[in-house]
């Protein structure tokens, strides 16, 4: 077996919000925004990261590419570490790793013609390229993600939400990437556009070999076009499984609430379903429950659960992973 | 759902444009005719909303359904009356026996956010952020119903404890800022209903929400629906919400309408290309996913400032033909329904027959409809 792709093991994504006293001297209060995920991505596999706002997926994808601090832990690309890795030393490593943003629009900058931007990581990533062939190469993705190539010199402005994100994706190929790090690329479209850009990207992915780490809050669309999902909660993994095996038999009390929650195009199921209400809102994560996150929410909560952090356990020798110290659950009816 | 205090009529309402085709009392709660929304741009004319026309009963729920640009929010900010300034409303939207759009701004202010709440999208432009959540929600009452700073206060605590905001007297000291997104949505959805609107207009009042907190708001809103017997417009983009929430669905695309009827029936057997293209569009949970493509609706939305001759979908459509290129009136069909469509619902039957209430069969008419 060839190693992954990426490998993430017990990462830790802090930020410094504030002190804890009022004196300067006084400790900072940290922000555990990611907060032990471990996971292993192969070269064309799709990771979801599904879970609410605040849960921390934005700021994991943040970190695999370098756009926050890694505060622990390790992020290994191809076997090189790329954790404490000096500002200087990302940027050739960014030829292998693309990101691909939320909103299309505020993604592009306004003033820069569709071609300058989408040929503008070629031209820093290989100083010495000619003009010629930066165009060719522009040419050659924007017919690659559907945009037709006389649109070259016009600017963001004048396109569509789908376009701008056609070309944020465009953006991302030309330098052919080995990952790409997509963070809500389809939550700001239409309905109609929605299917047509993740059509895109499951083509791209089948024919490059691409891996992808796809993150969403759309779990019907994540379901979609994952292999495996990630499930966070609170900075914390909650569970991991294969796409259909997670969704099929959630195994994690939050999974199960979140599952429940999602509606159905279709009024006599959407009306008879149970949708397990989860009461209360998010914890904060700078003074997070102890033991497991997600306690003071979940409707199974013992004791027990406030004692120790439950590790994320393969259930059964399988690949089904649960942090969860009730596990294993009786199937959700 | 029959009004049943309904009484008999020996007429039917003119032009049939009371409803969704079937009869109707001429006790509607809201009752809108030939809703025409025009904006005048430099570039030339917008027609936003075109022909609109429906009612509403008490208590009873409408979801408006459609991409940016069909004209969903503009319908709203037209009931309103809250349309930008180069906007004009024409038709009637009949409310209380008075034509909402002949009226003066003061009339209307002793009647929006009384009688007519909204609830706005984005909770935090929607609360003013220099002021606590006690003062916005006391200011409501204070106008409407001229209560007292103490009394008012009172209310508004016995609202927030209504939409579940635990410690509601502590919390209206405070800023919109210490509130969680959904939080804010709940001060939002409190506030429009603190001097019990008789007609709640819900804009997206759940998309910048998780799913989780979703499920919460929208069971508040059924909650809220039974206990007040509030009448709901609840415009969405999301089919999954009109399904769970809405009676009648009215389905918009540039502007106009494309097809309208009881949620039931619309979801069942959608009656317009356009409708079966949204439903087929959305991966859903409910189903095994076995096909590896989405079906897809072909090109991007159409701009209004030049709007293709006939049918506005007629570009994207699969079912399309020369008949296409002459506009699709609205025409009545079914139990209460309405659909703007040039095939003959035969035809589009056949190539969706197993779409809608056999989930299993679905994926094999979402590939025909894919290519």
């Amino acid at each position: 077996m060839s190693a992954p792709l990426l490998e993430v093991r017990d990462l830790q994504v802090q930020f410094q919000v504030g002190r804890e006293g009022m004196l300067p001297w006084s400790p900072p209060r940290l922000l555990r925004a990611v907060n032990g995920v471990s996971f292993t991505l192969n070269a064309g596999e799709t990771l979801g990261i599904v879970g609410e706002s605040g849960c921390g997926k934005s700021s994991l994808a943040r970190a695999l590419i370098g756009l926050n601090p890694i505060a622990g832990g390790s992020v290994k690309l191809a076997g090189r570490e790329l954790a404490g890795l000096p500002e200087a030393d990302w940027q050739p490593l960014r030829a292998d790793l693309q990101m691909i943003f939320q909103d299309p629009l505020s993604s592009l900058n306004p003033r820069m013609t569709i071609g300058d931007i989408i040929g503008e990581p070629l031209r820093t990533l290989r100083p010495g390229i000619g003009a010629q062939a930066v165009k060719t190469e522009v040419e050659r993705v924007m017919t690659r993600v559907g945009l037709q190539p006389n649109v070259i010199n016009r600017y963001p402005h004048e396109f569509s939400g789908g376009q701008c994100q056609r070309v944020g994706i465009a953006r991302a190929l030309i330098v052919k990437p080995k990952l790409i790090i997509c963070d809500e690329p389809v939550s700001a479209l239409d309905v109609s556009i929605q299917a047509q850009v993740i059509n895109l990207l499951m083509d791209l992915q089948q024919e490059d070999g691409l891996a992808l780490v796809f993150i969403a809050h759309d779990l019907a669309v994540v379901r979609h076009i994952s292999d495996r999902v990630l499930v966070m909660y609170l900075g914390r993994a909650m569970e991991m499984a294969d796409a259909d095996a997670l969704f099929r038999a959630p195994a994690h009390p939050y999974t199960r609430a979140l599952l429940s929650a999602v509606p159905i195009p279709d009024p006599a199921r959407e009306r008879n379903k149970t949708v397990q209400i989860l009461e209360g809102d998010l914890p904060s994560p700078i003074a997070p429950p102890s033991g497991c996150v997600f306690r003071t929410r979940c409707p199974l909560a013992i004791d027990a659960c406030s004692a120790a952090i439950p590790p994320l356990t393969a259930q059964g020798g399988s690949t089904h992973a649960v942090a969860c110290t009730r596990a294993p659950l009786e199937p959700a009816g | 759902m029959d009004h049943p205090h309904a009484p008999s009529r020996s007429q039917p309402p003119k032009g049939a444009l009371g409803g969704f085709g079937r009869p109707r009392a001429a006790s509607a709660l809201l009752d809108v005719r030939n809703l025409n929304v025009r904006f005048a741009t430099p570039e030339g004319e917008v027609a936003a909303v075109n022909d609109l026309s429906f009612s509403l009963q008490e208590g009873e729920s409408l979801g408006i359904v459609g991409e940016s640009g069909s004209g969903k929010s503009q319908t709203a900010f037209a009931l309103m009356g809250l349309l930008a300034r180069n906007g004009r409303a024409t038709g009637e939207v009949l409310y209380g026996g008075a034509n909402l759009l002949a009226l003066s701004e003061a009339e209307l202010n002793t009647r929006r956010g009384a009688e007519i709440a909204m609830i706005y999208q984005d909770p935090m432009t929607a609360l003013n952020p220099y002021l606590t959540v006690g003062d916005q929600l006391t200011e409501v009452l204070r106008f409407h119903k001229g209560l007292d700073r103490k009394a008012a206060l009172a209310e508004s605590a016995r609202m927030l404890d209504a939409v579940k905001i635990a410690e509601s007297k502590k919390r209206l000291t405070m800023y919109p800022h210490e509130f969680s997104g959904g939080m804010r949505q709940r001060v939002v959805i409190a506030m429009a209903l603190l001097c019990r609107p008789k007609l709640l207009i819900a804009d997206e009042p759940t998309t910048a929400l998780d799913v989780t907190v979703q499920a919460q708001i929208l069971r508040l809103l059924q909650d809220l629906r039974r206990d007040f017997r509030t009448a709901v417009i609840m415009i969405t983009h999301d089919l999954g919400v009109v399904a769970g929430v809405c009676d009648q669905v009215l389905v918009m695309y540039a502007g106009r309408v494309m097809e309208q009827g009881p949620a039931e029936a619309l979801f069942a057997q959608p009656s317009h290309p356009y409708t079966m293209g949204l439903l087929h569009a959305v991966p859903r949970m409910d189903q095994p996913h076995g096909s590896d493509r989405l079906a897809t609706i072909p090109g991007n939305p159409p701009n209004l400032l030049a709007l293709p001759p006939g049918c506005p979908f007629a570009p994207r459509c699969v079912e399309r033909d020369t008949a296409c290129l002459a506009p699709a009136p609205l025409t009545a069909f079914g139990e209460g329904r309405r659909r703007a469509c040039h095939r003959p619902l035969e035809q589009l039957c056949d190539t969706d027959a197993t779409a809608a209430p056999a989930a299993d069969s679905a994926q094999a008419s979402d590939r025909r409809v894919a290519t």
